[in-house]
């Protein structure tokens, strides 16, 4: 669905998604990566538990939250991928453990 | 020609919403001037407590007017719901206050016992908590909860739903709803002319002054009086969670949709919207303190809005003797109060005079002259 635009970048960042290898571009968001990579739906509803993903890309909609390296609910636009880093998809909603 | 309506009310939140639906179940015509989103409209920042617990102390009269009005909550969301198909997620299941030192708890049983032990106030059913006790009825509270007051009257909705709800029954009411209309001038012959900021004019046979920290400017002009200042209020919202608080702490809230919301800071600030980064730590560090799990959850929102203070803090009900037909309503508790608004207030209005029981409420009672 996503196909990546030419671009003069050139450094790849390997890291991982639910634990599968994954090399992204320098630059990227993790969220640019999550739907060049075909995780279109990255997270679950916390209301309705219905799947959702990225969606506006500039940090507003709350919609792309993925687990980065073991902190949960992180907005995937506004981070950028890192060599080593580990997202995780499909989270719903968080427990508040007492 | 200039429309006419039967009664006009000035302003759009949560005390015009309930007081034009209201108005408009009585058969009158009516419309709603509203300043619009570019409003102080403390309606889009508050902390949805539908709240009786502590309210009153030196005003029996407000505590029974709360009451009523957490009384009449039910029947009200109801109606909403029928005319707008909006569930407000009213939810009456009772609500805690909560101390963390030994100094606070005190004072949680001072104000119970006082705002109760009033001649003439119907007692609230409360009861005193020590800190086990909380812990056993709140799981999540922390070892830092000295203890707490409990009221099962107490309670909480959905706010945003509420706004939106009360301004979808305006449209199934039919009142003609006027956004960016902010009132110039009001001018009072034949009934009342109120002059739109930017052109156009409006006639009412009656107007109901609900424009909050406008009612100081707008109350002069028909012979009214509502003396009311901005108090700041800080709220800090966290990402949705699984539930894990369904009853309310007075400062500390889960939302039916699963955030946390934090609250209830109180700061003169003037007119300024701006957020105070050093009381929403305290606001945070204190909630950490009640729920030591939410530690780790993050931070999605929080804003700064301004309440609509008296200067005793109660509501200002009032009727003007030199331009009869024009009414002032006013109060910093717009959710909790909205029920009684909509269905004592607002009938009693278009019969052309305030309830008995809204006397107390006149702004005459902060005209004492001040001893020498």
């Amino acid at each position: 669905m996503f196909r990546r635009l030419p671009d003069a970048r050139s450094g790849l960042v390997s890291l991982t998604i639910d634990g599968a290898a994954c090399v992204g571009r320098r630059g990227d968001s993790v969220a640019a990566l999550l739907l060049e990579t075909g995780h279109a739906a990255c997270r679950k509803s916390a209301v309705s538990g219905e799947p959702r993903g990225p969606y506006c890309m500039m940090g507003v909609c709350f919609e792309c939250l993925v687990e980065i390296d073991g902190v949960a609910n992180r907005q995937a636009c506004l981070v950028q991928i890192a060599e080593g880093m580990k997202v995780t998809t499909g989270t719903g909603r968080r427990e508040v453990t007492p | 020609m200039s429309a006419f309506f039967d009664f006009a009310v000035i302003g759009g939140g949560l005390v015009g919403a309930a007081l034009a639906r209201g108005l408009a179940r009585e058969g009158l015509r009516v419309c709603v001037l509203d300043e619009g989103d570019v409003a102080y409209r403390a309606s889009r920042g508050n902390f949805a407590l539908v709240w009786l617990q502590s309210k009153g102390i030196n005003m029996p009269a407000y505590a029974n007017w709360t009451r009523r009005s957490v009384d009449l909550w039910p029947a009200y969301a109801a109606e909403l719901q029928n005319e707008t198909g909006i569930d407000v997620s009213l939810q009456q299941e009772g609500g805690f206050h909560l101390a963390l030192s030994d100094a606070e708890m005190e004072r949680l049983v001072t104000i119970a016992s006082r705002v109760n032990g009033q001649p003439g106030v119907d007692p609230y059913p409360y009861c005193v908590l020590d800190g086990e006790e909380v812990r056993r009825r709140l799981p999540g509270a922390g070892p830092d909860v000295v203890g707490g007051t409990y009221s099962p009257l107490d309670g909480h909705l959905n706010a945003l739903r509420l706004y939106r709800a009360m301004h979808k029954a305006l449209l199934v009411a039919g009142v003609e709803y006027r956004p960016g209309s902010r009132v110039a001038r009001i001018d009072h012959a034949n009934g009342f002319s109120l002059s739109i900021e930017g052109g156009g004019k409006i006639r009412a046979k009656r107007i109901a002054l609900a424009a909050g920290l406008d009612n100081v400017r707008l109350a002069p002009m028909v012979g009214l009086c509502a003396p009311v200042r901005p108090q700041r209020g800080n709220i800090l919202v966290t990402e949705k969670v699984a539930p894990f608080l369904r009853i309310p702490v007075q400062t500390v809230r889960q939302t039916d949709e699963g955030s946390v919301m934090i609250g209830d800071s109180q700061e003169e600030a003037g007119l300024s919207e701006g957020i105070n980064h050093g009381i929403m730590g305290v606001m945070a560090g204190r909630a950490v303190r009640m729920f030591p799990a939410i530690a780790n959850l993050n931070i999605v929102r929080m804003w700064a809005c301004l309440r609509v203070l008296s200067p005793d803090g109660f509501p200002i009900y009032d009727q003007s003797l030199t331009h009869p037909g024009a009414f002032v309503a006013t109060c910093h508790s717009g959710v909790t109060l909205a029920a009684v608004h909509a269905a004592v207030l607002a009938p009693h209005m278009a019969r052309g005079r305030l309830p008995e029981e809204a006397g107390s409420f006149s702004a005459g009672r902060l005209h004492v002259s001040k001893t020498a």
